[in-house]
C-alpha cells in the first residue's frame, strides 16, 4: 500500500473542492492533494454546459466548464496536486484517508487536514415512492445531463418531468432544443423548486407548462415507459381522486431534490445537521472532527456555484490555518433556525472571528415570502435586520454580519435567524 | 429453426428449473433449459422475501411442508458449493398482542409435526433483548433457529452456472409457444427459434405454468397470481433486524415482515393480494400504505425517509390445490410439472429438484452418474467484502480492480467486466445490478447508469443505445443527439 503524506487532502474536484485546494495552497499550505473519482476535474460542472454560472463572482454569464475551467488554472498555476480516477474509500478521524486508484492500487494518505467536498446526489424514484411498474425510461435530470450534453445521446423523446428543481427546468429547454416534446413540469409543492430565472428561462420563454400541486400518481410500461398518470394533490401534499391524468410519453424525468453525500462522513462519525443531511460546521467550516473541514454540496445544497465557491474558499484557509496552527481559539456562539428558517450555516461562529471579519450566514425560508426582514438577534437581542422583497425556499439567503457587530461579550447565548413580515417585531 | 436433441427439456429457469437443471446435472443427460426472458431468476425468484424458512408454516402432509424441512435442511451445503451468501439467522413470528399467543403454541406444534429442529417460545424480555428495535408492546414469539436469509436471484444464477458449466445448455430469450405430442407423450419443444425433439420435459414455468401444462392438454390446475409490494431501505439500516421478524400469520400470507437482507439492506413486506393479470407488477399507494402501515407496528422506528426502492413480486398459487403441483401431468406421462411453487418455493427448491430427480427416473430416465459433475462454482469476488490489505492485492493483479463504477455499492470495473463474461450471458443492466449490486445502492444507478452502459457497450460489442435494462425494448437511450432535430428538419423540408 503506497503512503503518501499531504498538509492538506481535499476529497472531490467540483466547485467546491476546487476553490479549497486553491484557497488552501494560497493561504499557505505546503502539499495540497486534490482527489476525484471522476476522470476531469470539475465535477458535475463539467455537464452543465448552459451559462449562467459565476454572475455574482465575476459579473459574467460563465458555462460550467468555463466557470471550472478558471479554478483549474488557478489550481494549475498554484501547484495544487491531482489525483484523478481516485476513490476515497474511507476518512478516518485522525485524518487517514484510504482511496484507490488503477495506476497507484491503494493509497494510504495521512493528511494534515481534510476538506470533504464530495457535492450531493440526486434524489431518485425509491426515495419518493412513485408507484407503478419499473420500467427503463424514469431517469434523474443529472443522469439525463450527463447522457445527453457529454456522451451525446438522448434518453427519451417524450418527456413528463416531476420536480421543478434546477437540473430538471434546464434539462427541459435542452430537451426542447434536441427536438424532443417536453408535455410539462409537474411539481408537487404549491411554489417551485427552482431559481426564478430558470422558471422563466426554461419553461416560459419555451411554452413549457409548470403545474405546481400536482405529482405523478403512476407509472406505465412494462419494458420502456409508456405513459405517467399525474394528478392534483390536497394541501397535505395527497393526490385528489378525480384528477388523475395520464399522459402518454416514454421517458419520466426525474428533479425531485438532492441529498448531501455524506457516506465518508457518517462513516468517519462526523455530527450531521439532520435539516440540511450535511455535517454540522463552524465559520472554519470545520466539521465537529477536529482537522476534518467541509464545504459545498456536502454541507447543505446550494443553488448558486459563486456561494459555494465562497464558502469553500473559507474551508481552504480554515485548512491551512489549521496545518499552520494559525486556528482561532477562544470561545464559539451557536446559531439557530428561528421563525419561518429551515436551517443556518454554519452551525457555530468563532467569536475571535466574529471581531474581525465579515461574516456570511446562509439559510433557507420555510416557505414564500414578500416583504420580509430577515433578522439576527444575539440573546433576544437584534443585532442586524435586512429588508427582503421576496424570499422562497429554493434561493438561498445569505445574511452578512460586518465585524464587530455582536455585542463583545455574548459567551453562552445563541445567534438567532427569523423571517418577519414587514411592521412586526420578532 | 434450429433443431436440438434433449433428454430432459425444463421450462422456466427460476429458482426451481435451476435447481432442476444443476440436479440433472449430475448425470450423463442432454439437458436444456428454455427460459422466455433475457435472463435467469426474471419471475418470482427476482421479487421476492428471499427467507430460508424453518417449516413451521406449512400444514403437516402438504408438499410444502415436506419440502421446506428438507429443502432448509441441504440449504448451507449447496450454498457452500455455489459461494452463495446465506447466513442462518433464525426468525421470529412475533405475537403483538396476548391473543396471538396461543397462535405461537399452533404454529409450534405444527412445526414439531413437520420436524423442525429447536423450535421455542420465548418470551417479551428474552424478545426485546434480542431485537431492540421492535414494538416494545410485543408479548412473545416463536423462534426457529434454522431459518436464513439467502440471495434468491444470487442463487438462480449460482445454479444456472453450475449448471451450465456441467453440461446443461441454457436458451435465453425463447418463450416456448408450441409442445408437439405423439399419442400419449411430449415430443418436441418449440420455441421461435429451436425445435427441441426431447423424451421428458419438466414444466417449471411459475406463474405460467398453468399455460404450459395446457400446451399438453392439461386442465386441472391453475395458476393465480398473488401480489406482495415491498419496501427496500438503505443498506445502513439492515442491523435494526437480526433475523427475519414475522407477524402471525393469516390464512393467505405469512404476513407482512421485517427482514434483514444478506447485503444489509431492510425489508419489509409483502402484503398479499390475489389477480387475475399475471403481468400486474405495479405497486400501489394502498398497497404500499398497507406494507408501510403493518410493519411499523412491527418495528415503529423504520427509517421511512431512507427507503431506497419498492417493488413488487407475484406468487405463483395453484388451484385448487393450494400446495405445489408436482409430477407428471395427468395422461402425459413424460410431461412432469414443478408448478405452483409459490412460498416456501425458494426454500424447497433443493427438494423439488431431488422429488423431480425421483419422478424422471421413475418415468423411464436412466440416471448415470457424471464423473466429472463439479459441484462448485467460483462466486464473482466482491471487492467491497475484503480487507484493505486483499483489496490493494487485486488492484496490483489486475487495474481494473482500481476503478469504481458504483460508488455507493463500491463496485468495480473488474467485477463488472466479470460478470459480463460468465458461463450464464449477461446482458442486461439489470443482469449486472443482480450480479455485481452495480446501481442497487441508494442513489439507484443515476450515478452509475452511463459508466456501466459504457462497460456493456464495449465489452459486448453494442452501440450505447443498444443497451437495455431488461431486454426486448427496454432500451436505456432513444436516440443521439441532433437525430430528433434532423428528423424534424426532413420533415420540414418534405
Amino acid at each position: 500500500m503506497r503512503k503518501i503524506q499531504c498538509d492538506v487532502a481535499v476529497v472531490g474536484a467540483g466547485p467546491a473542492g476546487l476553490a479549497a485546494a486553491g484557497r488552501a495552497k494560497a493561504a499557505g499550505a505546503g502539499r495540497v492533494l486534490l482527489i476525484d473519482r471522476d476522470r476531469e476535474l470539475g465535477g458535475i460542472l463539467q455537464q452543465c454546459i448552459h451559462n449562467g454560472f459565476g454572475l455574482h463572482l465575476f459579473g459574467e454569464e460563465l458555462t460550467g466548464p468555463e466557470y471550472a475551467h478558471k479554478f483549474i488554472a488557478e489550481n494549475q498555476e498554484a501547484g495544487v496536486e491531482v489525483l484523478l480516477n481516485t476513490m476515497v474509500l474511507q476518512v478516518r478521524p485522525d485524518r487517514h484517508l484510504y482511496a484507490m486508484n488503477r495506476r497507484e492500487g491503494m493509497l494510504d494518505i495521512a493528511a494534515g487536514a481534510v476538506v470533504l467536498a464530495m457535492g450531493c446526489r440526486e434524489r431518485n424514484r425509491g426515495a419518493v415512492t412513485i408507484p407503478g411498474t419499473r420500467p427503463a425510461g424514469v431517469i434523474t435530470a443529472g443522469t439525463a445531463q450527463r447522457f445527453v450534453n457529454m456522451e451525446g445521446f438522448m434518453p427519451g423523446r417524450h418527456i413528463v418531468i416531476l420536480g421543478s428543481g434546477d437540473i430538471g427546468l434546464i434539462m427541459a429547454r435542452r430537451f426542447t432544443w434536441e427536438g424532443a416534446k417536453v408535455e410539462g413540469v409537474f411539481e408537487i409543492m404549491p411554489y417551485t423548486n427552482g431559481l426564478t430565472r430558470n422558471v422563466v428561462q426554461c419553461l416560459h420563454d419555451y411554452d413549457i407548462p409548470l403545474h405546481l400541486n400536482h405529482t405523478v400518481v403512476e407509472i406505465h410500461g412494462r419494458e420502456r415507459v409508456e405513459a405517467v398518470t399525474v394528478a392534483k394533490v390536497d394541501e397535505k401534499l395527497q393526490p385528489i381522486p378525480g384528477t388523475e391524468r395520464r399522459i402518454p410519453c416514454d421517458t419520466l424525468l426525474l428533479s425531485v431534490g438532492l441529498i448531501p453525500e455524506n457516506e465518508l462522513s457518517r462513516d468517519a462519525r462526523i455530527e450531521l445537521d439532520p435539516v440540511t443531511g450535511g455535517p454540522v460546521v463552524s465559520d472554519e467550516m470545520e466539521t465537529s472532527l477536529p482537522g476534518i473541514f467541509a464545504c459545498g454540496n456536502v454541507v447543505h445544497v446550494h443553488d448558486l456555484v459563486d456561494n459555494v465557491t465562497r464558502e469553500s474558499r473559507l474551508a481552504g484557509e480554515g485548512a491551512a490555518r489549521l496545518v499552520q496552527g494559525r486556528q482561532p481559539g477562544g470561545p464559539v456562539l451557536a446559531t439557530r433556525a428561528g421563525e419561518g428558517v429551515r436551517y443556518v450555516v454554519p452551525h457555530r461562529l468563532h467569536l475571535a472571528n466574529l471581531a474581525e471579519r465579515e461574516t456570511t450566514l446562509y439559510m433557507r425560508v420555510r416557505e414564500p415570502a414578500e416583504h420580509v426582514r430577515i433578522e439576527a438577534s444575539v440573546g433576544g437581542e437584534r443585532v442586524l435586520s435586512v429588508r427582503e422583497r421576496v424570499v422562497r425556499p429554493a434561493e438561498m439567503v445569505s445574511v452578512k454580519l460586518p465585524p464587530g457587530s455582536l455585542p463583545a461579550d455574548c459567551t453562552g447565548t445563541e445567534l438567532t435567524l427569523s423571517v418577519v413580515k414587514e411592521g412586526e417585531r420578532a | 429453426m434450429e433443431k436440438l436433441q434433449a433428454d430432459v427439456v425444463i421450462i422456466g429457469a427460476g429458482v426451481t428449473g435451476t435447481a432442476i437443471a444443476r440436479e440433472l446435472a449430475r448425470y450423463e443427460l442432454e439437458v436444456v433449459l428454455v427460459e422466455k426472458e433475457a435472463d435467469v431468476a426474471c419471475g418470482s425468484t427476482k421479487a421476492n422475501t428471499a427467507i430460508v424458512h424453518a417449516g413451521y408454516d406449512a400444514h403437516p402432509g402438504t408438499w410444502k411442508a415436506k419440502l421446506n424441512v428438507r429443502g432448509n435442511a441441504v440449504f448451507p451445503q449447496i450454498c457452500r458449493e455455489l459461494e452463495v451468501p446465506f447466513k442462518r439467522t433464525g426468525s421470529l413470528v412475533v405475537a403483538l398482542e396476548e391473543d396471538q399467543v396461543p397462535h405461537l403454541y399452533e404454529l409450534l406444534e405444527r412445526g414439531h409435526v413437520n420436524g423442525v429442529p429447536d423450535l421455542e417460545i420465548i418470551g417479551r424480555d428474552e424478545l426485546l433483548r434480542r431485537e431492540p428495535h421492535l414494538n416494545p408492546h410485543a408479548v412473545a414469539a416463536l423462534w426457529a433457529p434454522t431459518a436464513g436469509i439467502v440471495n434468491a436471484w444470487e442463487l438462480t444464477i449460482a445454479q444456472a452456472e453450475n449448471a451450465v458449466e456441467n453440461g446443461v445448455k441454457l436458451l435465453l430469450e425463447q418463450p416456448v409457444i408450441r409442445i408437439e405430442r405423439e399419442g400419449d407423450r411430449v415430443r418436441t419443444v418449440c420455441t421461435p427459434d429451436f425445435a427441441i425433439a426431447t423424451r421428458f420435459v419438466v414444466n417449471a414455468a411459475g406463474r405460467h405454468s398453468d399455460e404450459i401444462a395446457r400446451l399438453v392438454g392439461q386442465e386441472d390446475f391453475r395458476i393465480t397470481p398473488r401480489k406482495g409490494e415491498y419496501y427496500v431501505f438503505d443498506r445502513r439500516f439492515g442491523h435494526m433486524a437480526g433475523c427475519p421478524l414475522f407477524p402471525v400469520p393469516t390464512a393467505v400470507s405469512k404476513g407482512i415482515l421485517v427482514t434483514p437482507t444478506v447485503e444489509g439492506n431492510l425489508l419489509i413486506g409483502p402484503n398479499a393480494q390475489d389477480l387475475e393479470d399475471k403481468e400486474d407488477l405495479r405497486t400501489t399507494p394502498a398497497g404500499l400504505k398497507e406494507v408501510l402501515t403493518e410493519a411499523l407496528d412491527m418495528m415503529p422506528d423504520l427509517p421511512l425517509k431512507d427507503a431506497i426502492a419498492n417493488f413488487a413480486g407475484l406468487r405463483a398459487v395453484a388451484r385448487p390445490s393450494n400446495d405445489f403441483v408436482l409430477g407428471p401431468a395427468s395422461g402425459v406421462p413424460n410431461f412432469i410439472n414443478a408448478a405452483g411453487i409459490q412460498s416456501p418455493g425458494l426454500t424447497s427448491a433443493p427438494a423439488v429438484a431431488e422429488e423431480i430427480r425421483d419422478y424422471l427416473q421413475a418415468a423411464g430416465l436412466e440416471l448415470n452418474g457424471k464423473k466429472k459433475f463439479n459441484p462448485y462454482r467460483k462466486r464473482l469476488v466482491p471487492f467491497r467484502e475484503l480487507s484493505r490489505e486483499e483489496q490493494a492485492e487485486l488492484i496490483a493483479e489486475d487495474p481494473r480492480y482500481g476503478q469504481i463504477v458504483c460508488r455507493c455499492e463500491t463496485v468495480t470495473e473488474a467485477e463488472i467486466v466479470q460478470a459480463l463474461h460468465r458461463p450464464v450471458p449477461c446482458t442486461t443492466m439489470d443482469g449486472v445490478k443482480r450480479r455485481t449490486r452495480a446501481g442497487m445502492g441508494r442513489c439507484q444507478a443515476g450515478f452509475c447508469t452511463p459508466r456501466v452502459a459504457a462497460i456493456m457497450a464495449r465489452e459486448l460489442g453494442l452501440s450505447l443505445d443498444e443497451v437495455t435494462k431488461k431486454g426486448g425494448a427496454s432500451q436505456l437511450l432513444l436516440a443521439r443527439t441532433k437525430e430528433l432535430l434532423l428528423a424534424k428538419g426532413a420533415e420540414a423540408h418534405a
